[in-house]
């Protein structure tokens, strides 16, 4: 199983790596939508800064993890049907989508501070929130992207059912970041809403393992 | 489900929910005056809302298992009245808040999770609305149906209760969270056999009014079904 999951990863990495232009395309992305933002706003407040942030990284993910599974042909699926199971199948792209959002993540943080003001008072913990963010982002995004793909959809029909399931997340996600600005939570409050947002994370690879099987009979 | 018992029952229920809300003695509580009655059409709103979900749930869970359209339909029509609760809830609500806090929307974390799960269901429409293949459309969408309910509860039940809310229940609530406005001591013995009455009577409207819809879909959808 470990080893089948192994192979399907790499040959997406190396897809990836081969591909470039997919990667660079969403690198290009990110990078002209926060120029976009530092031409407007060059200076934003704390709150505006975070919540402009994880827009970014919702509409980032959007497309980072859209072309996971749209990219993969019908025959190709087919294909897969025949030498993988399911949830080796989900598994390996979850752990792909992981890998790419994380790195999204972090370089539009890095932009984000060097374009924009950097408001952050505790960067350690905000990049310890960026990192989970883009976690929870990228699971429940690869599961609406398989979603999509299988009814043969554009990444516009991901958007629409992916938007309002991520919004408690999301909400939590800059609740969350505030406290890396310095603003005093209630005490254990920053650590119940962590812990809820890696529940709600392993939740979300659970359906998606139990639900994946599903989808994925023709 | 076509014994008519249930019906009455339903019916009676209301019809006493519509006099004995209105004319049984309700305590003054803060600002609220005669408008806490309205606990008796609010409220039921959301345990319908709910209810209803859960069934769709329910038979989504059943259609994958079984791969019959007819669990499919009863799965569609159970959400789409669940919309339709909600939207009478958030209206309900609306009013309501009027009154006691001087606005319709004042953007408590309740009345936000209450939209976004409606946004949720609606986009479970669409997601049906997109594909024309019958056996594909009944597979995907139900696997999004169980996906959505499993965030749809975090965000009602979780979710509001970790913040400070207008609605009673919240973090700074009476008793520091725990269900809205039916801690054991907040909700007067007055009203509470009323309220009961009353959630049972807009729950079984709600399955009623399912029912119906969902025989029409058989009737309409015969041919598919029995092919």
């Amino acid at each position: 199983m470990t080893k089948n999951i192994y192979a399907l990863l790499k040959k997406d990495l190396l897809l990836e790596l081969r591909q470039q232009h997919t990667f660079y395309g969403i690198l290009l992305y990110v990078a002209s939508t926060i120029f976009v933002l530092y031409l407007s706003i060059s200076k934003p407040e704390a709150d505006v800064w975070n919540g402009l942030f994880w827009i970014i990284q919702l509409f980032v993910c959007v497309n980072a993890v859209a072309k996971s599974f749209l990219q993969e042909g019908k025959g190709r699926m087919l294909y897969f049907y025949s030498i993988v199971s399911p949830v080796n199948f989900i598994i390996a792209k979850l752990i792909y989508n992981i890998i790419l959002m994380l790195l999204m993540s972090l370089l539009s943080l890095l932009l984000f501070t060097i374009l924009l003001k950097d408001p952050v008072d505790n960067m350690l913990q905000f990049i310890g929130i960026v990192c989970l963010g883009g976690i929870s982002l990228s699971l429940v995004f690869t599961l609406m992207a398989a979603i999509a793909a299988k009814a043969q959809q554009n990444a516009a029909l991901m958007a629409i059912l992916g938007f309002p399931l991520i919004i408690p997340q999301l909400l939590l996600l800059i609740r969350l970041s505030k406290t890396a600005f310095g603003e005093i939570f209630r005490q254990g409050a920053v650590m119940q809403i962590a812990l809820l947002l890696t529940g709600l994370d392993l939740m979300v690879i659970v359906l998606a393992i139990i639900l994946f099987p599903f989808l994925w009979k023709e | 489900m076509n014994k008519s018992w249930w019906k009455i029952l339903g019916v009676t229920l209301l019809l006493y929910t519509f006099t004995a809300g209105f004319l049984v003695k309700v305590p003054y509580l803060g600002n609220l005056y005669e408008s806490i009655r309205n606990f008796f059409f609010h409220v039921p709103m959301w345990f319908g809302q709910i209810t209803l979900f859960s069934i769709s749930l329910g038979y989504s869970i059943k259609y994958l298992r079984s791969q019959n359209i007819k669990d499919d339909i009863y799965a569609m029509e159970f959400a789409k009245t669940g919309i339709v609760f909600g939207l009478l809830g958030l209206s309900t609500g609306a009013i309501w808040a009027t009154y006691t806090w001087g606005e319709p929307w004042s953007n408590d974390p309740k009345q936000i999770a209450a939209a976004i799960a409606i946004l949720i269901y609606l986009a479970y429409l669409v997601l049906r609305g997109s594909m024309t293949d019958i056996d594909k459309k009944a597979r995907i969408s139900a696997v999004y149906n169980i996906f959505a309910y499993f965030i749809y509860i975090p965000l009602i039940m979780i979710l509001p209760r970790m913040v400070q809310s207008l609605h009673p229940g919240g973090l700074e609530g009476a008793k520091a969270g725990g269900n809205p406005a039916l801690g054991g001591d907040s909700l007067d013995p007055s009203m509470r056999l009323v309220f009961w009455l009353a959630v049972t009577g807009w729950v079984i409207l709600g399955i009623w009014i399912t029912s119906l819809k969902i025989r029409l879909n058989l009737l309409r959808d015969k041919n598919i079904i029995n092919a």
